[in-house]
């Protein structure tokens, strides 16, 4: 990992209202490099609000953040280039095919020589024998994966997934599980939602409930693991108050 | 500037893709441009000899509502699959959205004119292989392109986006319109470029301004 800053993601005092309804009020967030956060919350917590000010899709109206130690307001391009999304939607084109989606993708992120990675993260997803498919012919889990080749297309430092496992098989969520562990193996690092709490615990290393407006941290500092009974009796019990 | 040109290519590449792939705008906005002329010819009962006061005003009409037809899909897809979404959380500056999407209707918007310019002119009498006329259309259809992209993509954030376009393209535009038909009027009669006056200078001038206002304000747009 060549990113000098010493967090992957490093948020302060965010605050983002719609309206009159506050979203997320004074929200301080730390990702270190290689580990992913796994946020829980209840619907309406502001967990998707969050993952699209990440994005730099949505502007909080306070607060500072830093993706790999670039200011989100001042250089958001440099951001963007830095992280990869996987949100409710797959954000492809159905009339094109998954290669054609990820080339153009590819091409937008100004990767050079892309045909192999194109390919490679294909491979990575399970798509190959899909790969010249239109999308609109693919089944939503088809969709959900080729939208996480899109994410990971670029290779970016920190990846935002939002709720992943749903619409995915078995099979699927498996390949998935994978990916996201060498992703941070790698020294990267992941942020995401879900409403599993068994699936988030043992993909996290770090859990969090999203909560009137602010992030509640359980940290995974014992060698025990995350699936230990403290954290998910603690996150539990945090999303019961929710 | 290849920095900008690259992003523009690749928006226009795909928009050109999809396009030849459902066919849906074309068409439809091809033959919806034929039945403006059809009606107008007949509604303005166009004798022999009136071509040069009645062609451009007709010409200029069917172009402007062709136009509102094409600029309301220009977004409506991205939004719909999320293919919007997807160009602003890439490294992809706002202006190289918005002229890569400008550019997709400047062509479509010119092929549509190409193909729609020779049954306008068997049906209404007048030549339209003038270099005047076809600097003269290529100038306002710029103008339709620019302004359309801009309010195309804040209509497209709108419930009622067919009713929002043309309430604020037209007011707009109204200036292009003008002058696009005071110098169509001259080239069909047959002037040169000189004798086209102050009109088509005009259609540039706004051009040149809408081209620095409008990739400005669409920043501010796309921000939620």
């Amino acid at each position: 990992m060549t990113a000098p800053a010493t967090e992957a993601v490093q948020a302060r005092g965010i605050e983002k209202s719609y309206g009159e309804w506050p979203v997320l009020w004074n929200l301080d967030l730390s990702v270190p490099w290689g580990q992913t956060l796994v946020l829980f919350g209840a619907n309406g917590a502001g967990k998707t609000t969050l993952l699209r000010i990440l994005a730099t899709h949505v502007r909080p109206d306070e607060g500072s953040i830093a993706v790999a130690g670039h200011n989100l307001r001042t250089r958001p391009d440099e951001v963007r280039r830095r992280i990869g999304v996987v949100g409710h939607r797959s954000l492809l084109y159905d009339d094109m095919t998954c290669r054609e989606n990820l080339v153009y993708y590819a091409r937008l992120f100004g990767l050079k020589d892309h045909k192999p990675r194109v390919d490679e993260v294909l491979e990575k997803v399970g798509l190959s024998n899909r790969a010249d498919h239109r999308v609109r012919t693919l089944s939503n889990g088809m969709q959900k994966r080729a939208a996480i080749a899109r994410a990971i297309l670029h290779q970016p430092d920190v990846l935002l997934l939002d709720e992943p496992e749903g619409g995915l098989d078995l099979e699927s969520v498996s390949i998935l599980g994978t990916l996201l562990a060498e992703w941070t193996d790698a020294g990267r690092s992941v942020i995401m939602t879900t409403h599993d709490l068994d699936l988030g615990l043992s993909w996290g290393h770090q859990a969090g409930v999203l909560r009137g407006g602010k992030v509640h941290l359980q940290d995974n500092n014992d060698s025990s693991g995350i699936t230990g009974s403290n954290i998910r009796q603690a996150v539990a019990e945090a999303l019961k108050g929710c | 500037m290849k920095g900008l040109l690259r992003p523009v290519l690749v928006i226009v590449w795909k928009d050109i893709l999809l396009e030849l792939r459902s066919r849906d705008l074309v068409v439809s906005v091809l033959v919806f441009g034929l039945l403006v002329v059809v009606v107008f010819n007949f509604a303005l009962n166009n004798a022999p000899g009136r071509a040069e006061q009645l062609a451009p005003g007709i010409l200029w009409s069917a172009f402007a509502f062709s136009a509102i037809l094409a600029m309301n899909r220009a977004f409506v897809r991205d939004q719909e699959q999320g293919g919007l979404e997807g160009l602003l959380i890439s490294p992809v500056s706002r202006d190289a959205i918005f002229l890569g999407k400008a550019l997709t209707s400047l062509i479509f918007m010119l092929l549509i004119e190409a193909a729609l310019l020779p049954v306008y002119a068997v049906m209404l009498d007048f030549s339209a292989l003038t270099f005047t006329l076809v600097l003269t259309i290529f100038l306002g259809t710029l103008g339709f392109a620019v302004v359309g992209t801009l309010f195309s993509a804040m209509a497209v954030q709108t419930r009622s986006r067919e009713i929002m376009l043309p309430v604020l393209f037209f007011p707009v535009v109204l200036p292009v319109i003008i002058a696009a038909v005071e110098a169509s009027t001259r080239a069909v009669g047959g002037e040169t470029f000189v004798g086209l006056g102050r009109w088509l200078p005009l259609i540039g001038v706004f051009d040149a301004l809408f081209l620095v206002i409008c990739p400005w304000v669409f920043a501010y747009v796309m921000e939620e």
